[in-house]
């Protein structure tokens, strides 16, 4: 039995492919799902002679992310050259960048970034082992309609402390990244890889200790397994008096397996040097204020925003920054709003699943109403089923439907006297001392108004007739 | 048909323009020329004429192009037997400027193995002889299109130049050879050897011809990010002297290493150089000496990388194998010859990890102050000069067993490749026989200003190139 | 000095199959050509910045406009070993 408390600690790195029109060095149009071989030309094929020429969209997309996620946007960044061999790199080398990326430092939630960079993607081998045997040895194929897609590597520092808050991270990175514009970002469709960094030291300890990569989770569920593997499996391992090595680890979603990728050849060299076929990225003022002025409001922002602005709790803000249409909706909806405080207008939106024919003004309508008790909160609930349903206007809506508050007066007092006769023995209860009967009261005087009456007002009425 | 091949490229278009020559005529005196060489300087000999308008630039002068280009349909093999064959499904920037100009490509010729080598002995397709004296080497990486041209095969050529492989040549074969700005002419299509150096350039016969060439040639090309073009457009060389002009000559490359000929043909024309009204003096170029050096560190890791995509996967010679990395090393190793292996390993060891520092870093520092040397140097003098070669054209085989020896061939010529300046090598004599280079190097986009002076000393000079195109 | 791991390590990543005989020449070739070059140490360059682009190009950027990409036969046409639409190769991480 463990007397350690072990604290996890995380670090992402993602890559994400941009969603440019052409790939990254070259003119080729971008696509999915293609036949082989059918978006490559002579520079994404590193056919000789060919040089590379910078997609500025991409550039574009780059700045627009550091300046969303609070980087430094290096005044002057260059591209390096990775060098390695592997049949998805036609040139025998990766255009990358190495010390000096495009963007250091910044933030997304309580994870700092340690840096973003940009390169293009490698081509895709598909293994036909059976079909393709040549000499009875396996083949692969490469399609090249991938090679050069623009990535973005985005890398955090070690500032995960569990398997869940890795999950939530990255969810939250994704929607900024997907409502920034810049990305697909489909896991599924390889558009946001994943890779953790994974190591564990004593709780308190402020040292790093060995770590290890979990590569290319496909799915935010797999990440979540994935890294309680790895958490678990270090922890097993130190505990029964081995060192965690540094190594390549890949996670199997299937059997919760985890095996060590490290090839049996040395690690690899990259021998990076400056790319002599780029020139220095310098973004100037008029790229910077191009990648600002295309900044939507982003979650993080939106979420104190509304909790500064418009008083909503944090959850109110929470629900409503992930989703952008509903947020505006709302915001134009408490901006009609007269009588009803904005959190109370995100009360009503929570109670609408779709929107539907619903508009803003209806539902400010809506809101109003009952804030100014012309009509009940049941009230309120149907009329708000009915412009989902129908649009249209709340006040019109109530006049129809006959749903006008009943407020304290004859009609009102008439029932609760009815109930109050028809239920003789409840009001005994109740006037005795029994303050949960009053609901048996209640229900029979809501069902006669059909509603139309406010509960707080009923139940002052019945207690006033009660003499208490 | 005599009397049409003796003409320079310059005479021929004004003969073109004025209706005496038509250009179909031109191709096919040369192509029937061209077709009997004995120097094994070509690789590809066009079967057609294209048609000319009889009022483009170039008249219709055919050119030698270095098999390094890019030719669309046509082989681009780069003296290496890992491109035998390969026919590239485009055709390189320059290539396709010459063309639009009206300078029909009549053949490709042989180089040294990815423009690595100084006598265009380590072709994979067999070495190119020297037309002044056939036992001898034309010089290299472009010897044979620098051959081309001496002995009349065409009237002009390109060919590249990374560490002097237009200008020695040039020298060696007593011919013009520039090398441009760094930028100044697109690489896009021009199989890369080292990228921040190669730059391609012409052969001709005369100043003016070289002139003509360049401005066709240059270009700012959207495929090539480092391209820039030229500053202003190309004009016709017209000077006839060299009065005000001073021309500075460095100590550390005008001494130690020069053949005794050589050096007296430069102190030679150093003396025409006076009576035309120009001042000489000393000056200095104190990183030059370590320039070599620094070029056989950053040359070789710029080609290493450059030439991993020689991999037999998608083009290009394979060794088949049952396993990936068989197929690798065992295509690489038969693909390569000796001097590209050689360059290969020495720039991935400079590369590789733990070495950056002490080697690439070290020779990108060096680059810079040889940089700084010569901006120091055009602050007193418009330009540099020095004899083009140490030496003149070796015999064939009396260098390959020393790689070293072979690379000091480049001594005067490196620096000027790391700065990114021009530089023209013109003949300026013969020494038992074999002619000599002398090299005039200006600040960046000074080609204008080159030419014209190059343009003086040449016809006060009068060499008289005629016997190797016998 | 070269040494002959450091030779067959250099070798190894530049996927070179070298026999014993280059191992050997390269060995003392590469040897003497680096000494040569270590001469370059002796030299005071400790605040001097490298160069790594002699073009004084800042920003060369292209538009993201696509263009036509090559046929695929076109792209395949110098391929040693075409199938199945694509560029066929023997399996990594066997042998």
């Amino acid at each position: 039995m463990s007397s350690t408390t072990w604290e996890p600690v995380i670090g992402l790195e993602i890559h994400v492919q941009l969603g440019t029109r052409t790939k990254m060095f070259c003119s080729c149009a971008l696509g999915f799902g293609e036949p082989p071989n059918t978006r490559t030309c002579p520079v994404c094929l590193g056919l000789p002679g060919t040089l590379p020429v910078v997609n500025e969209r991409a550039i574009h997309f780059g700045l627009m992310m550091g300046l969303a996620l609070g980087c430094e946007i290096a005044p002057r960044s260059i591209f390096h050259r990775k060098n390695y061999f592997y049949p998805d790199l036609p040139k025998g080398y990766q255009i990358s960048q190495y010390d000096i990326p495009l963007c250091a430092g910044g933030r997304l939630g309580d994870v700092r970034l340690h840096r973003i960079h940009l390169e293009e993607d490698a081509a895709k081998l598909v293994h036909v082992g059976e079909s393709g045997r040549i000499h009875g040895s396996d083949a692969s194929v490469v399609d090249f309609n991938r090679g050069g897609t623009p990535l973005a590597e985005i890398v955090t520092e070690p500032d995960i402390r569990s398997a869940e808050q890795a999950r939530e991270w990255l969810t939250l990175l994704r929607e900024t990244l997907r409502q920034l514009g810049v990305s697909d970002v489909d896991m599924s469709q390889g558009s946001l890889r994943c890779d953790a960094n994974v190591s564990i030291r004593p709780a308190g300890s402020t040292e790093l200790g060995t770590k290890a990569e979990l590569k290319n989770m496909n799915s935010f569920a797999f990440l979540e397994q994935g890294v309680t593997a790895e958490i678990a499996r270090q922890i097993a391992l130190v505990e029964g008096g081995d060192k965690v090595v540094q190594e390549t680890l890949h996670f199997d979603p299937r059997t919760g397996a985890i095996s060590s990728l490290r090839s049996k050849e040395e690690a690899h060299d990259y021998r990076y040097f400056p790319e002599p076929d780029l020139v220095p990225l310098v973004p100037t003022e008029a790229m910077l204020a191009e990648a600002r002025g295309a900044l939507p409001e982003l979650p993080a922002a939106r979420i104190e925003r509304y909790q500064a602005e418009y008083s909503l709790s944090p959850e109110q803000a929470r629900t409503l920054a992930w989703r952008p249409e509903r947020a505006a909706f709302f915001e134009r909806a408490a901006a009609a709003a007269v009588a009803a405080e904005a959190p109370r207008v995100a009360n009503w939106l929570d109670q609408v699943r779709e929107e539907g024919a619903l508009t803003p003004d209806g539902l400010a309508g809506v809101a109003d109403l009952v804030a100014s008790k012309k009509i009940s909160n049941d009230a309120g609930r149907r009329v708000l089923d009915i412009l989902v349903a129908e649009g249209g206007d709340a006040v019109a809506v109530v006049e129809r439907e006959g749903l006008a508050a009943m407020g304290a007066g004859g009609e009102l007092e008439a029932i609760v006297e009815r109930v109050l006769a028809d239920n003789a023995d409840v009001a005994e209860r109740v006037r005795g001392g029994n303050e949960k009967a009053i609901g048996a009261l209640m229900g029979p005087v809501m069902r006669e108004t059909k509603g139309r009456a406010d509960g707080g007002e009923v139940q002052r009425i019945i207690r006033e007739k009660l003499g208490l | 048909m005599t009397g049409v091949l003796e003409l320079s490229a310059t005479e021929a278009i004004a003969r073109v323009r004025s209706g005496d020559l038509e250009p179909g005529a031109l191709w096919s005196a040369y192509r029937e020329r061209a077709a009997s060489e004995d120097l094994g300087a070509l690789s590809w000999l066009a079967d057609e004429a294209p048609e000319i308008a009889v009022d483009a630039p170039l008249g219709g002068v055919p050119v030698a192009v270095k098999d390094l280009f890019c030719t669309e349909g046509v082989p681009s093999q780069a003296g290496s037997r890992i491109l035998e064959g390969y026919r590239p499904p485009y055709t390189a920037t320059a290539v396709r400027n010459l063309q639009r100009a009206g300078a029909p490509m009549l053949c490709k010729t042989h180089q040294d193995e990815f423009a690595m080598g100084s006598s265009n002995e380590n072709c994979a397709f067999g070495p190119v002889l020297n037309p002044w004296d056939r036992t001898r080497v034309p010089g290299g990486s472009s010897g044979g299109s620098a051959a081309a041209v001496a002995a009349g095969l065409v009237p002009w050529s390109i060919g590249t130049d990374t560490g002097g492989s237009i200008r020695q040549p040039a020298a060696l074969c007593g011919i013009v050879g520039l090398k441009p700005t760094y930028g100044a002419i697109s690489r896009y299509g021009m199989i890369a050897f080292a990228s921040s150096l190669d730059q391609a350039g012409p052969f001709t016969r005369t100043v003016a011809d070289a002139a003509l060439l360049l401005g066709a040639m240059a270009s700012k090309d959207d495929r090539d990010s480092t391209s820039l073009g030229l500053r202003e457009p190309v004009r016709t060389p017209t000077a006839t002297d060299l009065r005000g002009i001073r021309l500075g000559v460095p100590e550390e490359l005008s001494g130690e290493g020069i053949e005794t000929g050589v050096l007296e043909n430069f102190q030679a024309t150093l003396d025409r150089a006076r009576e035309l009204g120009a001042t000489v003096e000393t000056c200095r170029l104190p990183h030059a000496p370590h320039g070599l050096a620094a070029y056989y560190i950053i040359a070789p890791a710029e080609c290493s990388s450059n030439l991993a995509r020689f991999d037999g996967v998608r083009y290009g010679a394979r060794v088949e194998a049952d396993d990936l990395s068989s197929m690798y090393t065992g295509t690489r190793a038969a693909g390569f010859g000796a001097e590209v292996k050689r360059r290969i390993m020495l720039g991935t060891y400079a590369l590789s990890s733990g070495y950056y520092d002490a080697y690439y870093g070290r020779a990108q520092k060096v680059r810079t102050k040889i940089a700084e040397d010569f901006d120091t140097a055009f602050g007193s003098f418009d330009f540099i000069v020095t004899p083009t070669a140490p030496g003149v054209a070796f015999e064939l085989g009396a260098k390959t067993a020393d790689p070293l020896a072979m690379y000091l061939n480049d001594y005067c010529t490196v620096p000027m490749s790391l700065a990114g300046i021009p530089a023209i090598s013109i003949p300026n004599g013969l020494s038992d026989g074999l002619p000599t280079g002398f090299q005039i190097a200006g600040p960046a986009f000074s080609e204008n200003s080159i030419l014209d002076a190059a343009h003086a000393l040449e016809a006060a000079l009068g060499f008289d190139g005629s016997a190797a195109r016998r | 000095m070269l040494s002959r791991e450091q030779v067959l390590h250099v070798a190894r990543l530049a996927r070179l199959e070298l026999t014993d005989e280059e191992v050997e020449g390269f060995g003392g070739e590469l040897s003497k050509i680096t000494d040569w070059i270590d001469k370059i140490g002796e030299l005071e360059l400790a605040d001097v910045r490298p160069t790594s682009h002699v073009v004084e190009v800042e920003n060369a950027l292209r538009a993201d406009e696509p263009h036509e990409s090559l046929d695929p036969a076109l792209a395949l046409r110098s391929a040693p070993d075409a199938a199945d639409g694509g560029f066929r190769v023997p399996s990594p991480g066997a042998g």
